[in-house]
């Protein structure tokens, strides 16, 4: 009797502790395979932005968020820019570390995947968040639009690193 | 006397101040032009001077790639220009339209590599430079 009194509780107690673990390791794996492990980090730019990355990125596009690419990104498109996307954007070795320093300090804290795109546009969470369900394929057709690098043309804060849902105005 | 003594340490101030604050080797277009000079007059013995004529063709020309200078700078470079793939504006490329260009050395030897290379895939010869600042010069507001 006592031994049933004691057993009851104790399986009951193991088989709730191997459910929670199972369900925790279930939601740890869902987490990390987000986007298949391409995830952004917080799309929001440290408010000590620097001042170099700030000028220098923003000479012909915006500056795009660190987060929106893990580190090993950041490395590749810095130690290419005298052929970026077809420009010469090169910088001198000084800047160059700098600006390196600070978006590699900033990337994506949730990136799990050993991939590196070199285009925010190539990315699973990218791909995922505009795909046609999402957005219509007539908005990419728009000559406001131009381009989907051309985040502000709906993300209207997106030079800040703002891409909250609320400040999406999405062009028809 | 003590009044004098006064003024004029304000002044000294004044200027210190002013040139700290001032950015590092700013310079007139002017300058940037006599610069440029210099350096055509000691790469190339048969140096002949500039022609605005000649920087306007170079500058509306393509040069064997996609883009010319006017792709992004646009015809009349007192206007603002486009970048030609993102779209972003870029202020205007004269001098008349926009006090700030060619008035920082460094800025200048950047964008010249990196637009040079754009354009013709190399660097450009003091003689081209030359040429396309004595035109952008001549571009009225």
């Amino acid at each position: 009797m006592s031994i049933c009194y004691g057993n009851l509780p104790r399986g009951l107690v193991t088989a709730l502790l191997v459910m929670g673990v199972t369900m925790s390791i279930a939601q740890a794996g869902d987490r990390a395979e987000k986007y298949g492990g391409e995830n952004r980090g917080k799309p929001v730019q440290p408010s000590q932005v620097n001042a170099k990355f700030q000028q220098e990125c923003s000479s012909c596009h915006i500056a795009y968020s660190p987060g929106l690419l893990p580190a090993a990104s950041w490395r590749k498109v810095m130690s290419g820019l005298d052929k970026h996307f077809g420009s010469d954007a090169s910088l001198t070795d000084q800047e160059n570390k700098e600006i390196t320093t600070f978006l590699v300090n900033n990337a994506s804290n949730r990136w799990r995947a050993p991939t590196a795109p070199l285009r925010i546009t190539e990315t699973a969470w990218f791909k995922r968040k505009h795909n046609s369900h999402e957005i219509s394929p007539t908005v990419w057709k728009n000559p406001k639009v131009k381009s989907p690098a051309n985040c502000t043309a709906c993300h209207q804060q997106a030079e800040r690193g703002d891409f909250n849902e609320d400040n999406i105005k999405i062009l028809k | 006397m003590f009044r004098k003594f006064k003024v004029s340490s304000v002044l000294v101030l004044v200027t210190v101040v002013g040139l700290i604050s001032s950015p590092a080797f700013a310079q007139t277009p002017e300058q940037a032009l006599a610069s440029i000079q210099s350096d055509a007059a000691k790469t190339n013995k048969d140096f002949k001077g500039f022609s605005a004529a000649r920087g306007e063709q170079f500058f509306k020309a393509k040069h064997g790639n996609e883009w010319s200078c006017a792709s992004c700078h646009t015809e009349n470079p007192a206007t603002p220009g486009k970048h030609a793939k993102t779209g972003k504006v870029i202020r205007p490329f004269a001098p008349s339209a926009n006090a700030d260009r060619f008035t920082d050395p460094r800025k200048v030897a950047k964008w010249f590599k990196r637009n040079c290379n754009d354009v013709l895939d190399r660097i450009c010869s003091p003689q081209e430079k030359g040429d396309v600042l004595t035109y952008l010069l001549t571009v009225k507001k």
